[in-house]
């Protein structure tokens, strides 16, 4: 039976994700019923994924400019400048549910996807982070997802060559159900040769180049009826499986083409494949698309257009060319042993027109298809924040010392170098910071300025009060890199929610929304690429709300970069910044009491301005030997990992102050940063001035972290201790 | 110093090898296709790391097959220095220009980190930037490192001293807890009978510049630029 | 006429896979799993109709090219012609 045959019943419509209401608009702009390879696209174009159309109203609240700004939301990924003509592209993006199915090709395809948004632009990849979010290290899936996106991401990423160098890696019961994969990819490009999407001009060859097409990924729903033929089962979607060797010729090959006057834009074909695509080049630019797909590589016998028009199959990209250009261009991806072919041409009638085997499979308007997409206003409901926790209805613990031998051994907390020495994080030779600090940080090739990047995000305050929460993952994430002595640039968000149809849900989503407008905006810090990836639920069991940020700063020179490792014995370590003790959705609760209570610690965007100028200025003139934010675990934590980092140990000096000593060690205020110098007074004097508190927190030396009116703790355990944990757990059945 | 380095599908240190000699010569390396059938007049040539064909198959054994391999193999024969790195090992053992096979991880895992070594003898191009006995440390980025031989090539190797680099411990002790991939003997490089011809897992050019934490790899690019200036 | 080809570690050639296999074959409760070995699966489709030729061209191409004859083994059938 061919595709012409099937009849468009209310459940094939339903089945294709699409409303009654949406189908009737549909026909609206067709002025007739739709073919059924023309529901496909219109279903994947009206798909949460690509239109936003549930977040689209928010996110047009989040800043995008600024003068560092090149390109902001809206093309493959956005672009800031470096300065001497260079610029960063980059971006995050979600790979969940497939990683949750197969985590090994699910992770792996999610970073070849967003290196493609990034070398599609113009730029060569120089730099992978990822933020993971697995269930309880007990949940009996837990292992083995972990145990196959890390491999995932190493398999693809040291394949490729593109040194993975930083992310997070986090166990909540919260995601015991939907894991979180998003995986960011920064590249670097010079300023003045970035490629775009928008395909103008008329009568242009629409060409297609990469790996070939095959039944990879097509929406299981509407697969499933067996209307289409009796062997469907042979052509059940399945897993997309990662060929990062076509990605690394891919590269190569795009990048020597666009070294060459050729290309008049680019286009990764991603999610949707060949129709999303088309559509947004064919829209950016103004003109229609005859797209004969008789000429589309194929992997498989038998494909139909629905099926070509739908297949996500990875490692491909759709260009338009200059006229003329064809041999050129040709000639580059034979030399690269990939697929090359001219599947259409660039129209002046506005309209996708579509040909396979001699008829017309589709005949849609490009504007309508694009930009009329659904845009709900959802009905939302905000998270009423708990009230903040008294530092008195916390109890103390019975040793401070077995307390940070706790934490830092916890799941939370301990080393993710089990993680990290699965990826390549060397390669290309300009890794200048590795994974295991505040931000990392790669060289700029041939200079010495340095890209420091991080992921962040803290989803037990995001659940307790959204707001605060989307404020705080911005403010760390300028913190982090802040620490490393970069300014700032911007920031690419992951946003995971759950069932946006849920106003509770909803609410999450506006009100971090909101939390990330007013850091982003107070920080000079705008939102330059992002994604949403919506309906993270089991059982109608939501994930917590995680907008995972992904900073980009800059380093004007990397000989004047910061680290966390302590140094010298005899330098003084000081802490700048706020003491409030506050221990509200702190992991002292979460961990040691088993308690997730109270408001999260308030973020006073100002001070965290402040406090990192003050900081970064530091590090700029050398000032200070190590630095390191205050984050996860508060002040006692952080200081452990500078010691351990440094291999020498701490004493800690009498608190002072009326605050308890578990709240001074454990809390988790914000805007924070612990500093080790040989000038501690000079610099006091200069917090003082400036109107920052910074106090003297002890002495550097020793093979102890050694706290007042208790036995010290060795480093050598907290090191078992801390870098134990996630190796046997890993190898433990 | 001429140097070359060969590209092939997939390779992926080419560049960064190539920054190390150019740092070393002042001069750029020439990078050859692996579709060439000669190598240019050069006084190195340098396979280097990455993933060649995707490692698909076995690492290193279709880049074996690559047109150029041939004549690298005529000149290897012919005295001309080759240094093969990490997937260039692969494609000298593949190539038969050394002995073994490099086979999975005994971990399984691939494994990015710095490891210590051991330098076996330093009598060679490659190596006199070192002391016979000194331990330097120099990253391995691999998923494949684990070396093997038969315990008749294995005497072979040592008998004749065409090991070049052992895995060590900070004493310079050869420990199976310093072995990071179950390579026999602790190997992490030997020689053609020569010694002209060197393949070894860890990456030298991955330590050449203080910017990047260490030079342990540094003497090597500079030794072979004494010696073949 | 279609070759299939079998790739197997020689005997006593260490062989992790392998071993992570029989491990992870016990710890599912198999009882009684000896000795695991792991190896590769290919399969050619060749135009040649000849079966001499054509099993000379296959050992030509394991020889060369599928197989490690430093730590494999091959085998192979040839099927239909």
């Amino acid at each position: 039976m061919t595709a012409q045959a099937v009849a468009l019943t209310p459940e094939l419509v339903a089945e294709h994700g699409l409303t009654a209401e949406e189908y009737d608009r549909i026909i609206a702009i067709l002025g007739r019923e739709p073919g059924l390879t023309e529901l496909g696209i219109f279903s994947v174009m009206w798909s949460e994924h690509c239109s936003y159309k549930s977040s689209k109203v928010w996110l047009k609240t989040l800043p995008t400019e600024g003068p560092q700004v090149i390109q902001g939301p809206g093309e493959n990924a956005g672009v800031v400048d470096l300065g001497d003509g260079h610029a960063a592209i980059f971006k995050m993006e979600s790979h969940n549910h497939p990683s949750f199915i197969e985590p090994y090709q699910g992770a792996a395809t999610g970073v070849g996807g967003i290196m493609r948004d990034v070398f599609t632009m113009g730029a060569r990849p120089v730099a992978n982070l990822n933020a993971l979010r697995f269930g309880d290290p007990d949940h009996p899936k837990t292992r083995h997802l972990v145990s196959g996106v890390v491999a995932g991401i190493g398999g693809y990423g040291n394949c490729v060559g593109v040194p993975t160098v930083g992310g997070e890696v986090n166990f909540d019961p919260g995601y015991n159900g939907n894991i979180l994969v998003n995986a960011m990819c920064i590249g670097l490009a010079d300023a003045d040769r970035i490629f775009y999407s928008a395909a103008k001009g008329v009568g242009l060859p629409v060409v297609y180049v990469g790996s070939k097409t095959g039944r990879d990924g097509i929406h299981g729903a509407t697969m499933a009826s067996a209307e289409f033929d009796d062997d469907s089962d042979e052509k059940r979607p399945t897993v997309q499986v990662a060929d990062p060797f076509t990605e690394k010729l891919l590269i190569e090959a795009c990048l020597e083409l666009m070294a060459e006057d050729a290309i008049i834009a680019i286009q990764d074909m991603g999610a949707a494949g060949l129709t999303s695509s088309s559509v947004e080049m064919a829209d950016k630019g103004g003109v229609g698309f005859d797209l004969d797909l008789d000429q589309v590589p194929c992997r498989e016998e038998g494909m139909t257009a629905y099926e070509m028009m739908l297949s996500e199959s990875q490692e491909r990209m759709l260009m338009v060319l200059k006229p003329g250009a064809e041999d050129t261009a040709r000639a580059i991806f034979e030399k690269w042993e990939l697929d090359f072919a001219v599947v259409g041409v660039t129209t002046d009638t506005g309209r996708l027109i579509v040909t396979h085997e001699g008829r017309i499979e589709a005949d849609m308007p490009v504007g309508a298809l694009a930009d009329s997409a659904p845009e709900y206003k959802r009905p939302w409901t905000l998270t009423e924040p708990p009230a903040p926790i008294a530092v008195d209805d916390v109890p103390a613990p019975n040793s401070l010392g077995e307390t940070l031998e706790t934490l830092m051994g916890s799941p939370h907390l301990c080393s993710r170098r089990w993680v990290w020495e699965q990826y390549d994080h060397m390669v290309m030779g300009d890794t200048v910071r590795r994974p295991g600090g505040d931000a990392a940080i790669v060289r700029v090739h041939g200079t010495t300025k340095g890209i420091a990047a991080t992921c962040d995000v803290t989803p037990r305050y995001c659940a307790a009060d959204p707001k605060g929460g989307g404020k705080q993952a911005v403010a760390e994430a300028w913190r982090n890199l802040t620490a490393a002595g970069a300014d700032p640039l911007a920031i690419t968000d992951c946003m995971n929610f759950g069932n946006p149809e849920r106003p509770e849900i909803m609410g999450q989503f506006a009100g971090c929304i909101e939390g990330m407008r007013e850091a982003c905006a107070a920080l000079d810090f705008p939102v330059v690429s992002g994604n949403v990836s919506l309906y993270n639920e089991t059982n109608s069991v939501a994930i917590p709300p995680t907008p995972a940020i992904g900073g980009v700063g800059l380093i004007p020179d990397i000989a004047r970069a910061s680290d966390i490792a302590l140094k010298a014995p005899g330098e003084k370590v000081l802490l700048l910044g706020a003491e409030n003790g506050h221990l509200g959705q702190s992991l002292y609760m979460d961990i040691i009491l088993s308690r997730r209570e109270g408001a999260p610690p308030p973020v006073d965007l100002d001070a965290e301005r402040a406090t990192g100028d003050f900081v970064r200025a530091l590090v700029r003139e050398a000032s200070v030997s190590a630095v390191h934010d205050v984050s996860d675990g508060g002040l006692l934590v952080a200081l452990a990992e500078m010691a351990l980092a440094g291999g020498v140990g701490v004493e800690i000096a009498p608190y002072g102050g009326a605050l308890p000593p578990h709240a001074i060690l454990f809390g988790e205020d914000q805007a924070r940063y612990l500093i080790a110098t040989d000038r501690p007074e000079e610099i006091a004097g200069r917090a003082s001035q400036a109107g920052i508190p910074c106090r003297e927190i002890g002495t550097v030396g020793g093979e102890t972290v050694s706290l007042p009116d208790e036995d010290p703790v060795a480093l050598d355990r907290l090191r078992n201790l801390h870098q134990g944990w996630l190796p046997s757990y890993m190898t433990s059945q | 110093m001429k140097a070359s380095v060969i590209v092939f599908p997939g390779s992926n240190c080419d560049r960064d090898v190539a920054v190390s000699l150019e740092a070393a010569t002042g001069r750029e390396p020439a990078m050859v296709w692996h579709r060439e059938t000669t190598v240019p007049d050069t006084d190195l040539i340098v396979l280097p790391g990455g993933f060649s064909y995707g490692d698909y198959l076995r690492s290193g054994a279709m880049a074996a097959h690559s047109p150029v391999m041939k004549d690298v193999v005529r000149k290897a024969n012919a005295g001309t220095p080759v240094l093969g790195i990490c997937n260039g090992f692969h494609l000298l053992t593949e190539s038969g220009l050394l002995p073994g096979v490099l086979m999975r991880n005994a971990s399984l895992k691939f494994i990015c980190r710095d490891v210590l070594l051991k330098v076996a003898r330093n009598d060679t191009d490659f190596a006199r930037g070192y002391d016979e006995g000194q331990v330097i440390r120099i990253p391995i980025a691999h998923h494949d490192g684990n070396y093997y031989a038969d315990t008749e090539t294995l005497d072979r190797l040592e008998g004749e001293n065409l090991v070049a680099f052992r895995y060590c411990d900070p004493s310079g002790e050869l420990t199976d807890a310093a072995n990071p991939n179950g390579s026999q003997r602790n190997i992490a490089g030997i020689y053609n009978a020569a010694g002209t011809v060197l393949g070894l897992m860890p990456h030298p050019e991955r330590l050449a510049d203080a910017a990047l934490g260490g030079t342990d790899g540094k003497p090597m690019f500079d030794a072979l630029v004494e010696a073949l200036h | 006429m279609k070759a299939r080809i079998k790739i197997t570690l020689k005997n006593g050639v260490l062989d992790p896979q392998g071993k992570a296999i029989a491990h992870a074959l016990d710890a599912l409760g198999f009882d009684g799993v000896g000795d695991v070995r792991q190896g590769k699966y290919i399969e050619v489709e060749l135009d040649e109709t000849d079966p001499a030729a054509a099993e000379d061209t296959v050992k030509r191409m394991c020889e060369q090219l599928l197989a490690n004859t430093v730590i494999e083994n091959y085998a192979y059938e040839l099927e239909g012609s």
